[in-house]
């Protein structure tokens, strides 16, 4: 029979200051194999784990409870310590009091001891019913998925590639470069967007492990931890990449202009285009939604009667290398690889939820990313800052802070963390393009909690002479050619009403559209906004809980550049940590079937969403149910689907869980 | 029934939400009555009728099973067989002349702790109010 050490952590006061130690381990003493029991200021220290570890060895322990914080805490690091000791890993149990007990039940310490004494019971009926299990080794793909081409994504591909490993940086739009790449500056230091940007797009677009794929998107992901399978969509250009030279005369000459998503409508681009002019690759899309020979081939195979719109294809006359390409369709590529970085970014909220601000109707009232493409040199005005409504110079500008941040009422109870920057960087500049902007900023509070961030919004107020007024806006409104932008100013407690000629609303950070249809294909949580949620939020803030899946930037939660590029480079460690290792270790917690109380209904294999349950035949003939080790994800789901009580789950065993239930009430 | 009457209840808690969840409850500081016993499972569709109705047959006044949001499961969709093996087992304990509300399915992600602490102290709340068991099975309730 075997012999049960229970180990029980005081964790300093955490588990001590409620729980009674010494009634939990007087207890544990009268449990069935109990045969050591001691108790351990921290356990997880290097002083607990060598008391853990000279326990085992001294008293011959064969199995072991550790009555601590949760396993999700600290299972791994214990079962390094049982292994130290020369106990299989598997042999050990946490009985979780701390979590689960002296935290949720600090008001009741009789109860909570009770509580624990039943805890550490179940862990010890469990534990009894253990057995040791074992590893395997399994091989994977040394080979890194970037999703998102923004600026947390390209930093993570270059970081793993100037490792030396090789990466697939796959973007959904035509271009990398993402939101940043819309910014005119960059705050607080105001050193140019795209000056800092481009440099490491060509990098990406030149570095010899990394794969770029543009205009593509991932459609699903299988698999595990190194040895990912993803599918790729790559959309169709319909321009041939090793033709093409960039020249430009294909989107100069096409006929068809639509508004320009990358200006935010502020102007416009052709139906063949590249986003911006330092687009990496410079390679233009034409777009099937406008191009009018589409159009024409549409209308052809509808076989509908009457005037048929033009052929156009003025792009595939003019083009010099002759890179214009109709039969190119959609290709769905697959490729394998180790790890994948997540870094799918934000977009903008949608102010025109907010009836207040005319709900979309005036056009002198724009966001900030707007705004960022006027003051832009490379924007549609070329750095001129002007009302989209008639073309004049604003001299009165109204920012309102929070649109569709800190606001309950729009289901956003988050703060967007970088308007309060950009819109004292935004007051600053437009002092820069025109001395006579006076710029007023409402706000609710300002916060500037970052590097040199408190500094500059000191700036903003002091150099750029910006009026700050505590409070929100109720209502704008059209008079003749002025916004009246009617507020309160909370600090002095009364009505505040400004003529503007141009109202920036500083709009929130939210998921990407896709993002959280993403996230179910990788299997990843995300919360209720749609950011993806980290395994742990202080100590593991840039992993998914799925292994091998990692996160970065502002799929996880507004974030500033500094914040994107550091989480990128996060990822990119944490990704070569596992692209590194020679070879991985399966999980032993898997499924196994008892092959002579298998009837062979295969209902295991209906239940199974991971193709783990092959059938074969036994020597007598019989077809069973046999479980694919590397494929099974150790869910159980075969154990409730089996009727004959054939199938088991390793280290969730049926005597394991009813031995933990039976001993409720022993 | 006397005041002092405390349910035992049996909690099975996937490993990946509902679990971390009940730890982030923890973490939160959020209290909540001592009444449930957490087993953890890899998945609340790992939680069959024998586990079940073990836990009635030794005497549980109710049983809780908790598990990812639906298109959240880590498994992809364990947690939708947790529910359809729900439904068929609420109708099996009224068979058994079990209250079907004694059994109970619920969501809970890794970031509900407030959610999981809300559900305990209302599931023990309700089932402190329908009083011990009334069937002929073991003696239900006890002491905690």
């Amino acid at each position: 029979m075997a012999r049960i050490g229970v180990f029980v952590c005081h964790c300093g006061s955490n588990i001590a200051g409620t729980v009674n130690i010494a009634q939990v381990m007087a207890a544990a003493q009268t449990m069935p194999l109990v045969t050591f029991v001691a108790d351990n200021k921290y356990s997880c220290s290097e002083i607990g784990q060598t008391a853990i570890r000279e326990a085992i060895l001294k008293q011959k322990l064969e199995r072991v409870v550790i009555a601590a914080c949760s396993p999700q805490m600290h299972e791994a690091t214990f079962r390094k310590t049982v292994a130290q000791a020369g106990l299989n890993p598997y042999l050990l149990e946490i009985a979780n009091i701390r979590e689960h007990c002296s935290w949720v039940h600090s008001n009741d310490k009789a109860a909570a001891t009770k509580k624990a004494i039943e805890l550490v019971k179940m862990a010890v009926a469990k534990v009894a019913r253990h057995e040791a299990l074992f590893t395997k080794e399994i091989g994977l793909t040394k080979k890194a998925l970037v999703i998102g081409g923004g600026i947390s994504g390209i930093q993570a591909a270059l970081d793993m590639a100037n490792a030396g490993y090789p990466v697939i940086l796959v973007e959904r739009e035509p271009t990398i470069g993402g939101r940043m790449a819309q910014l005119d500056k960059t705050f607080p230091t105001l050193d140019c967007s795209s000056c800092i940007l481009t440099p490491k797009m060509v990098e990406v677009a030149q570095h010899p492990n990394i794969t770029l794929l543009t205009y593509a998107e991932v459609k699903s992901v299988r698999g595990f931890v190194g040895n990912f399978e993803v599918e790729i969509l790559q959309r169709a250009r319909k321009v041939d990449a090793s033709k093409c030279t960039s020249c430009g005369i294909c989107w100069q000459k096409c006929p068809e202009k639509i508004p320009a998503e990358f200006n935010l409508g502020l102007g416009p681009r052709a139906a063949i285009y590249t986003p911006f002019p330092q687009a990496v690759p410079n390679i233009p899309s034409i777009d099937l939604a406008h191009c009018r020979y589409i159009k024409y081939q549409e209308f052809v195979a509808r076989g509908e009667e009457g005037k048929k719109p033009p052929q156009c294809r003025i792009c595939e006359r003019l083009c010099p290398p002759q890179a214009i390409d109709w039969e190119q369709s959609d290709q769905v590529l697959v490729e394998k690889v180790g790890a994948i970085v997540v870094a799918t970014g934000y977009q903008t909220f949608d102010h025109t939820r907010y009836g207040e601000f005319g709900a979309g109707r005036y056009p002198d009232v724009i966001t900030g990313i707007q705004l960022e493409r006027l003051l832009s040199a490379s924007g549609p005005t070329e750095g001129e800052v002007v009302r989209p409504s008639d073309g004049t110079h604003p001299k009165t500008v109204v920012f309102v802070s929070c649109v569709g941040s800190r606001d309950e009422r729009m289901g956003r109870a988050y703060c967007s963390n970088v308007c309060c920057m950009y819109m004292a960087k935004q007051a600053i500049l437009l002092k820069e393009h025109d001395p006579e902007v006076q710029s007023y900023i409402f706000y609710i509070d300002i916060r500037a909690g970052g590097k040199g961030y408190e500094e500059f919004i000191r700036r903003a107020q002091e150099e750029a002479r910006a009026i700050y007024l505590r409070g929100r806006i109720s209502h704008i409104y059209q008079d003749g050619k002025k916004l009246i932008v009617r507020g309160e100013d909370s600090l002095l407690g009364r009505p505040v009403e400004i003529a503007a000629d141009l109202v920036v609303l500083a709009t929130g950070i939210e998921p990407s559209a896709g993002a959280k249809e993403l996230a179910q294909s990788l299997n990843i949580s995300y919360d209720a906004h749609g950011f993806m949620v980290e395994a742990h939020p202080k100590l593991r803030p840039v992993e998914s809980r799925t292994e091998g899946i990692f996160l970065a930037g502002t799929a996880i939660a507004p974030n500033d550049i500094p914040g994107c590029v550091a989480q990128g480079s996060a990822a990119a460690v944490k990704a070569l940590a596992v692209l590194s290792r020679p070879s991985l270790v399966s999980d032993p917690m898997v499924a196994i079937v008892d092959p002579l109380r298998c009837t062979g209904c295969f209902a295991c294999q209906r239940a199974c969403a991971f193709n783990a349950i092959d059938s074969q035949v036994t020597r007598d003939g019989k077809t069973i149910a046999v479980v694919n080790e590397s494929l099974c994800k150790g869910c159980g789901l075969c154990v409730s689907a089996c009727r004959g009580v054939a199938m088991n789950l390793k280290g969730f065993s049926q005597q394991q869980l009813l031995a933990e239930v039976n001993a409720l009430w022993r | 029934m006397a005041l002092d009457y405390q349910p035992k209840i049996v909690g099975f808690l996937c490993n990946w939400c509902s679990y971390a969840g009940a730890d982030m409850a923890g973490t939160s500081r959020l209290t909540y009555p001592p009444n449930i016993r957490i087993i953890r499972v890899p998945c609340s569709g790992r939680v069959d009728a024998t586990l079940v109705t073990k836990c009635f047959q030794q005497g549980a006044d109710a049983v809780l099973v908790a598990g990812c949001h639906p298109g959240e499961c880590h498994y992809s969709e364990g947690n939708y067989h947790a529910r359809r093996r729900f439904t068929v087992l609420r109708e099996l304990l009224s068979f058994l002349g079990i209250e079907k509300d004694r059994l109970r399915l619920e969501w809970v992600s890794a970031a509900e702790g407030k959610k999981f602490s809300q559900l305990v102290s209302e599931f023990s709340a309700e089932i402190a109010h329908l009083g011990p068991r009334k069937d002929n099975g073991k003696a239900a309730g006890g002491s905690l």
